[in-house]
């Protein structure tokens, strides 16, 4: 379910590092509490992001999420499709569905993230308390 | 997101059902309650297109018996009970001594003697104190919210699926009008009524058959497309209806005039609790009144969110969200009478930006009638 080449933090968003760059999205954890996703806010393509910062937003019919960096860096690219079709971010939330591209500032940041295995077990326990 | 411990929530009869088909639930009003099943957005085409059936055991029910019931229904309500039929409902508003709504509520005639309210589930125990502490007419009041499951069957095909599991001719029932007859062999008392903005029914029945009757509603409908809803989707069908929810566009500050609920208010049937300040809020005109907005760009105005008219603020976006239907954002708030006209721009401020929106009339979302 959780790719294992990815890294997870605790506000539920992924990154995906490849050479200097992030690629950022939400996990299908968050995807499905948030429900029907309606609307994206992006950040500018250039401005500055910090590790565990605000980057944008992101609504459901029902509520508003915002969105926390896992790394710092740049904003290199925004997956701008998504302003049209917002319900990717349920369909595909780890891939096709991915928010934004940022050029790193700091690559060392992601020793403080999760890995899938972590993530995994940290959704469990959010699971538990729900249905306690 | 924050999911209060459910271990102080309320429970409907239908709360294991509920978990176990795997809803999403929500405290609502203090009840756990399934916010959604398959997700709003397919719950409110659903109903729009097909149907929906929801859960809504939460609501209270409060009988008013006895020679004065009708006096004692007229004295704490603003509408006109009196020209109820046996077998008719209203819509309706409790009242406080200042015309604000303690609550509103649907008012159903079921004899001279015998007056069946249905209430939010988070007022009921209020409205029940309220309308106790007003009854000097000494007419019977019971609390009767725990004798009684609902279930709302609603779109454009409740009726013929509800004709499948009945004797009574549910299609010749006029809207707002009841009856009591059998549903899979359970006593039932069955509504024309609903609060989704299409057409529809709600039914009350003892709690002991809540799991019978929901499955086979749920089996009776599944040809015709009928899936169970939440309150998620509840909210966004009756805010495209532009129908009132309590604690939202209408409390204890609030007034009928204000909220453009004139028509429950009926000041020549005589004497009632805020009558004197409606009589002259009537005549001297309301400060503020309920408008619909509909967002010009993609975001989003919301419940609580500021509104501005030419930079200054007027007041907070009473509902606000996507109308699924209209694939547009819309919202309900409060602005000057003078700045009340369809057309009007107005600013809701989201995060600190002001986002455009136009003044639009209410409902936003009209069914087609037959």
């Amino acid at each position: 379910m959780y790719p294992t080449d990815y890294r997870y933090t605790k506000d539920h968003e992924w990154v995906k590092v490849n050479g200097s760059t992030g690629t950022i999205g939400i996990t299908d954890y968050a995807q499905n509490e948030l429900g029907d996703v309606v609307f994206v806010e992006f950040p500018k393509v250039g401005v500055r992001v910090e590790a565990g910062k605000s980057f944008g937003t992101v609504e459901s019919v029902k509520a508003v999420s915002e969105l926390f960096c896992p790394l710092s860096g740049e904003v290199a690219e925004i997956n701008s499709q998504l302003s049209d079709t917002p319900e990717k971010i349920n369909q595909d939330p780890h891939g096709a569905a991915w928010l934004i591209r940022v050029k790193l500032s700091n690559p060392n940041e992601i020793a403080s993230l999760m890995d899938a295995k972590a993530y995994e077990a940290y959704i469990a326990t959010k699971t538990r308390e729900q249905s306690a | 997101m924050t999911t209060q411990a459910t271990t102080e929530l309320r429970k409907t009869a239908l709360h294991s059902t509920h978990r176990r088909m795997g809803a999403k639930m929500v405290n609502f009003g203090g009840w756990d309650m399934p916010l959604e099943y398959s997700g709003i957005l397919s719950e409110h085409e659903a109903v729009r297109t097909r149907a929906g059936l929801f859960d809504v055991s939460h609501m209270g029910e409060i009988e008013v018996r006895g020679g004065s019931a009708l006096d004692l229904v007229q004295h704490v309500t603003c509408n006109d009970a009196s020209k109820l039929a046996v077998g008719q409902a209203q819509y309706s508003g409790l009242m406080t001594a200042r015309g604000t709504f303690v609550d509103d509520l649907l008012v159903h005639k079921i004899s001279d003697r015998h007056y069946f309210l249905c209430v939010n589930a988070a007022n009921q125990d209020g409205d029940f104190a309220h309308i106790r502490a007003n009854n000097p007419m000494g007419a019977g009041v019971e609390n009767s919210g725990e004798r009684f499951s609902q279930l709302a069957i609603q779109g454009p095909k409740a009726a013929s699926i509800l004709a499948q599991l009945t004797a009574i001719r549910v299609g010749e029932l006029k809207y707002y009008s009841f009856t009591f007859g059998d549903i899979c062999d359970v006593d039932c008392l069955i509504a024309r009524t609903g609060y989704t903005g299409e057409d529809g029914f709600e039914i009350y029945f003892e709690p002991r058959h809540s799991e019978q009757l929901w499955n086979h509603f749920l089996e009776a409908g599944s040809a015709d497309g009928l899936i169970p809803c939440g309150l998620g989707a509840r909210n966004t069908l009756r805010m495209e209806a532009g129908m009132c929810l309590y604690g939202n566009e209408i409390d204890e500050t609030t007034t009928p005039w204000e909220a453009g609920l004139g028509w429950i208010c009926k000041l020549e049937k005589g004497a009632f609790l805020g009558r004197g300040v409606l009589a002259e809020q009537k005549h001297a005109g309301v400060q503020r009144k309920l408008i619909g907005f509909e967002m010009l760009d993609k975001r989003i105005g919301r419940d609580g969110y500021p509104v501005t008219i030419s930079g200054r603020p007027e007041g907070r976006v009473t509902s606000g969200g996507p109308s699924p239907t209209l694939k547009k954002n819309i919202g309900m708030a409060y602005v000057p009478p003078d700045q009340s006209a369809v057309g009007i721009q107005i600013g809701i401020e989201i995060r600190g930006q002001s986002a455009p929106a136009r003044i639009v009339a209410l409902p936003f979302y009209n069914r087609h009638r037959k």
